[in-house]
């Protein structure tokens, strides 16, 4: 189909764009990378008074590193981030995640921000900016606020971004010198949606794991940061004890919703899979080389 | 606010100022306003990779991009492209291999595979996969579509090395 007729405005700096919101609320659309807006537009899922194309805004497609903060511009697209080399050195979860984010083409428009304030639950970003606790910025004409990454992400497609505001950054702070990270995810062909996926982090001290971090995509309707799953997994027993424990802890935890092809029991067997498999390469990364 | 806009870019290295209803995307601005018809539309949600253009030498989906966007942008297409002589060899090596049999995937699959070919002059076999795997070919079952991106890379490599 052909998108409904819509007013457009090419933004040119920020206060613009947060009049242009202050006036149109929640009949404004903002236009990023457009990879998900394009094609519900051509779908006729949403039909905007007025899109804002914020493509154009100066200084928001920035990548660096500031006082031990990653700052990450809202307009920072995934093939950027996945070619970083200070993302590849300081965050490198990130890094790995963006290879499974569609495709080349899609990865060339596609942005950081826009998919986190989509908060699609089987995207990559939302649940890596979870497990790296990101803190998001809210820019708006009343200033900006930062809320934790956890906390943005209210429900399904769901948000603190509130109608007037616009995601202008992310800060994410560097982790601790020794963390390790395992990005693992499935899905039916490579670039599909994820059927489910898990960010993995951990510190490494005298072989083992510590302060370990899982938080789940495609896992329930928004990232799931599984605490419990984590603290079950103690490494004072048996790694396969500790790994059982973890995995049976997982169900109070996740409740992923059937799709298509995958029961919510299929996506929960596939999570303890991909717990596991994450959970073997943080601890394998956490030996020293023999 | 605008319903229409006045924008300006080239396309295959010629300038053009134009008028364009804003909704309108840029696939259908280049089949319909400009009768460059290489440029093919499957899906229309960017699930096919069928619209792959590149916009300032990036691959892109032409349907997931407003027309107006392209506003002082450097588009190229399927037709400039082949024109230019830059993908004969791999064009060559689709025909040789049977690389195609309906077509309508191949203008991108082409632009796709040139994109790889440029980035990663030795990608693998695997790679050359993972990167077509956002083109759908629904006739050749994709083997001879990476055998021929992968001969034609390795009939580039050493012509490469002598070159520099």
């Amino acid at each position: 189909m052909k998108a409904p007729p819509f007013a457009y405005v090419r933004a040119r700096e920020l206060p613009a764009v947060f009049a242009l919101l202050d006036r149109h609320g929640d009949t404004a659309r903002i236009l990023a990378g457009g990879q998900s807006l394009m094609p519900m537009l051509n779908m006729r899922v949403t039909q905007p008074g007025v899109t804002i194309d914020i493509t154009r805004l100066p200084g928001l497609a920035g990548i660096e590193l500031k006082n031990g903060n990653i700052h990450i511009g809202a307009l920072a697209t995934h093939a950027a981030i996945g070619a970083s080399p200070v993302i590849r050195q300081h965050l490198p979860l990130l890094a790995d995640a963006a290879a499974h984010i569609a495709h080349p083409a899609i990865r060339n428009r596609g942005t950081f921000g826009g998919s986190l304030a989509l908060a699609d639950p089987a995207a990559e970003w939302p649940a890596c900016c979870v497990a790296l606790d990101a803190q998001l910025v809210l820019a708006s004409s009343a200033g900006t606020r930062r809320i934790a990454a956890r906390d943005f992400f209210q429900g399904l497609y769901t948000t603190a971004l509130q109608s007037h505001e616009v995601l202008s950054e992310v800060v994410i702070p560097v982790p601790a010198a020794g963390t390790r990270h395992a990005f693992i995810e499935l899905a039916r062909r490579r670039g599909d949606y994820a059927i489910v996926g898990v960010a993995a982090l951990a510190r490494s001290q005298q072989g083992k794991l510590c302060q370990l971090r899982l938080a789940y995509l495609g896992a329930g309707e928004t990232p799931v940061l599984a605490e419990k799953t984590s603290q079950a997994f103690d490494l004072i027993d048996t790694f396969e004890k500790a790994l059982t424990q973890a995995q049976s802890t997982l169900a109070s935890e996740l409740a992923p919703a059937a799709d298509l092809y995958h029961s919510a029991a299929t996506k929960l067997h596939l999570a303890r899979v991909i717990t596991a498999r994450a959970l073997k390469q943080l601890v394998q990364l956490a030996q020293p080389a023999a | 606010m605008d319903t229409e806009l006045d924008v300006s870019f080239t396309v295959n290295g010629e300038t053009l100022t134009r008028r364009i209803a804003v909704r309108q995307n840029l696939v259908d601005f280049l089949r319909e306003e400009l009768g460059l018809t290489g440029t093919h539309v499957g899906c229309e949600h960017g699930a096919c990779g069928a619209c792959t253009v590149r916009i300032d030498g990036e691959i892109v989906r032409g349907c997931l991009l407003l027309a107006v966007q392209a506003d002082g942008r450097r588009v190229e297409t399927i037709e400039g492209v082949s024109q230019s002589g830059e993908i004969a060899d791999l064009q060559d090596a689709f025909h040789k291999r049977n690389a195609l049999q309906c077509g309508f995937c191949t203008p991108a699959m082409l632009l796709t595979a040139q994109d790889l070919m440029q980035k990663n002059p030795n990608a693998s076999r695997e790679e050359i996969r993972e990167h077509l795997s956002g083109n759908y070919c629904r006739c050749t079952g994709y083997q001879a579509i990476i055998d021929a991106v992968q001969s034609t890379l390795a009939a580039r490599s050493p012509r490469g090395v002598s070159q520099s």
